[in-house]
């Protein structure tokens, strides 16, 4: 959440200026000392590895809180601990970037994540129906984390949305039960109305025909397959 | 005749890997260029007129020349963090063609003699970030990227480095401040990224089309590049069309077209039956022009001319079905969102914006709202650190004053609606306060 939202969720609640007391107690997390953080290995060899690509280490923090949001499922005070160990800075400068960047989590999210675009473009063509659906048919699931996002840079497709990083439009509410269903069976997200797949629109651009490339996805079924699947899925009860 | 200089044939499958970028003649404009001198290779980019494409249309060749010289590390940050509303043009180019923005990244790099290259993509960017990856291991495998270039002696460092969602780091300074690990700030300016930048040290920074542009101009010729589009607006423009049009999508015009053009002639204009309300030129940042300005030509000085601007060659077309204030609730709403907070007039201007606008759709306000509406955008405009508070003024102020009488008709009928059915006034009329 950037710094205007964060104000804006403030303002919201009615409380204005400062959102806590201050803790005078309390005392500032230091750097974690790495005898009593453990740091699985592999995200330690992935943040190591980003340090080394940059002049100053310290570019490396987003790609290490990617890496961390990964391995916890949000920027947890664990991770944030681990990250702060590894590149030996405070977890309060971390907080500060998870706090500021909308892709970071701040609360524990789902497995699942699916940003709807609801900016300009979107909203044109129906995105606040489509997020409402979103939404709707997912309350119930824990598991995935449906959130309202700015423009998503893909409104030849609008309304669209971001499935676990996985661009699909246009979509209508009706094809949402299809959209959920896909994510949750860890199938390819609607392989035919993938960004991926689509074309440039300037008619002049290609000379020739040129086939839509492959969908996204690990081991994108057919679409044969993909019929397969659903009527499998009809069958049970 | 349109000629397509970025996006020709660029669905050709496999035009992401090395192999079919070079079997199409890639990466011989890096050859030329290496063979030229410096100043020879930054004298073609002068001659070309390229003005910036990722919204400040500042030209690229000056902005190279303005890099000190000596012994100092220098750098070139890529902007690949496309967030504003309505551009997607960047994504195309990116996914479909990463060799030809690495091999402008290699010639400007070169012109500029920096040593370090980063390309900032946004993070929401997850495949076109996967093909970078790729594509830059391919070319640093191949000699192209790496030490002593084709042997040319140049060097060049390309890291991808990916975001993770704020808008205000597509503004240059933010950029900088969260490629160096921070909270992405907007830096006061001077001293400008060409002089003291990433890592303090001078940096040349331009948006995704302008360096993919570049081979182009090597390939024909700064001169030759320069006869295309219209004087002050050279070369061709990759502009992504969105909202109520028949055929959304990136479209390669020679600047200086009608807008009309591209509006109707290319994406096929609004929906049968409807009519064009508004449009914004250059994405939402941009104040928006009406059906009457359809002729104006879209170049960056004739856009500018008509009261509005380029900006990221993104043009967002809203039909008469849409009233115009969920248009401009939806536009003030982003620039809250994304306002970083550093400067007041920005953080409380966008946010008191919000407040007045949804005031005037519960049938809250009065006329005079209007009025203090354009009194805040004033005062955002101009007063800022960077120009995103600008960039919710400028949008919102010409939609006030442009379609004045329907928020006042809109503001009336909410107001009339808000009131039990008893106390509804008979005649209507304004002056509701
Ligand atoms: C709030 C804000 C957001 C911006 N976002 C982008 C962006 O996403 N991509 C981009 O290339 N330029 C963006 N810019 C413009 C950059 O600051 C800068 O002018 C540009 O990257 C320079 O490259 P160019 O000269 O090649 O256009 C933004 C500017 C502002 C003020
Ligand atoms: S104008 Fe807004 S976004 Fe830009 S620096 Fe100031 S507060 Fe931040
Ligand atoms: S407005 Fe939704 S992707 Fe741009």
């Amino acid at each position: 959440m950037s710094g205007g939202g964060e104000g804006e969720k403030r303002m919201r609640a009615g409380q204005g200026g400062w959102d806590r007391p201050a803790e005078r107690e309390k005392r500032g997390a230091s750097i974690p000392d790495p005898a009593s953080t453990p740091v699985p290995a592999a995200l330690r060899e992935r943040i190591e590895s980003a340090m080394a690509l940059y002049p100053d280490a310290r570019s490396a923090a987003i790609p290490a809180l990617h890496a961390a949001q990964e391995v916890h499922g949000w920027c947890s005070p664990e991770a944030i601990a681990q990250v702060a160990c590894v590149m030996a800075v405070t977890p309060a400068y971390l907080d500060s970037l998870a706090t500021f960047y909308d892709m970071l989590e701040t609360a524990p999210a789902g497995r699942h994540s699916v940003y709807v675009c609801t900016n300009i473009s979107c909203s044109l063509r129906g995105a606040d129906e489509l997020l409402a659906a979103v939404e709707e048919a997912a309350a119930a699931d824990p598991d995935v984390r449906v959130r309202s996002f700015e423009c998503l840079g893909a409104c030849d497709i609008a309304p669209m949305a971001s499935v676990d990083g996985v661009y699909v439009g246009p979509l209508t509410p009706q094809d949402v039960p299809e959209l959920l269903a896909d994510l949750r069976a860890g199938r390819a997200i609607m392989p035919e109305r993938q960004l991926a797949r689509r074309l440039v629109a300037d008619q002049r651009a290609n000379s020739r025909e040129f086939p839509p490339p492959p969908p996204q996805g690990e081991g994108a079924p057919t679409s044969a397959e993909r019929d397969g699947a659903h009527a499998s899925e009809e069958r049970q009860p | 005749m349109s000629q397509q200089l970025l996006l020709q044939d660029i669905d050709e499958p496999g035009l992401h890997t090395l192999a079919v970028y070079e079997r199409r003649g890639g990466y011989e404009a890096l050859r030329k260029a290496l063979a030229m001198t410096r100043q020879e290779v930054l004298s073609e980019l002068e001659a070309s007129g390229l003005r910036g494409r990722g919204g400040a249309g500042f030209q690229m060749g000056k902005k190279v020349s303005f890099l000190p010289h000596g012994a100092i590390e220098r750098y070139l940050v890529c902007n690949a963090d496309e967030s504003e509303p309505g551009t997607f043009k960047d994504r195309e180019l990116v996914q479909k063609t990463p060799h030809m923005l690495i091999e402008g990244i290699v010639i400007a790099a070169y012109a500029a003699e920096a040593s370090r290259a980063f390309i900032y993509i946004r993070g929401e960017y997850v495949l076109q970030a996967d093909v970078l990856d790729s594509a830059v291991a391919e070319a640093h495998a191949a000699g192209y990227l790496g030490e002593d270039i084709l042997g040319s002696g140049h060097s060049l460092s390309l890291v991808v480095h990916r975001g993770a969602g704020a808008y205000i780091c597509g503004e240059e300074t933010g950029l900088l401040d969260s490629l160096e690990g921070k909270r992405g700030n907007p830096r006061l300016k001077p001293p400008f990224p060409a002089n003291q930048g990433l890592y303090q040290g001078p940096t040349l920074i331009n948006n995704v089309e302008t360096l993919a542009t570049v081979p182009a101009i090597m390939r024909m010729g700064g001169a030759e590049y320069a006869k295309l589009g219209v004087e002050t607006s050279t070369g061709t423009k990759v502009v992504s069309v969105s909202g109520h049009v028949q055929r959304p999508g990136n479209y390669e015009i020679e600047l200086g077209i009608p807008s009309r053009e591209i509006i109707y002639g290319l994406a096929g204009g609004p929906p049968e039956g409807r009519a064009i309300k508004c449009w914004f030129p250059g994405g939402s940042s941009a104040p928006v022009l009406t059906a009457e300005d359809l002729d104006v030509p879209y170049d960056f000085d004739s856009l500018a001319h008509a009261g509005s601007m380029l900006g990221s060659g993104a043009i967002i077309v809203v039909d008469d079905s849409t009233p115009i204030l969920d248009v401009a609730m939806k536009v003030a709403k982003f620039y809250r969102h994304e306002s970083c907070g550093k400067c007041t007039p920005c953080r409380e201007g966008t946010n008191w914006t919000v407040t007045m606008l949804e005031r005037i759709d519960r049938g809250e306000a009065t006329p005079m709202d209007l009025d203090i509406i354009t009194s805040v955008c004033d005062h955002i405009i101009g007063n800022c650190l960077c120009v995103l508070g600008d960039a919710m003024a400028m949008p919102i102020a010409s939609m006030v004053a442009k379609f004045r009488p329907e928020l006042e008709a809109h503001m009336q009928a909410a107001h009339e609606r808000a009131l039990p059915p008893a106390a509804a006034p008979a005649g209507g009329g304004g002056g509701f306060a």
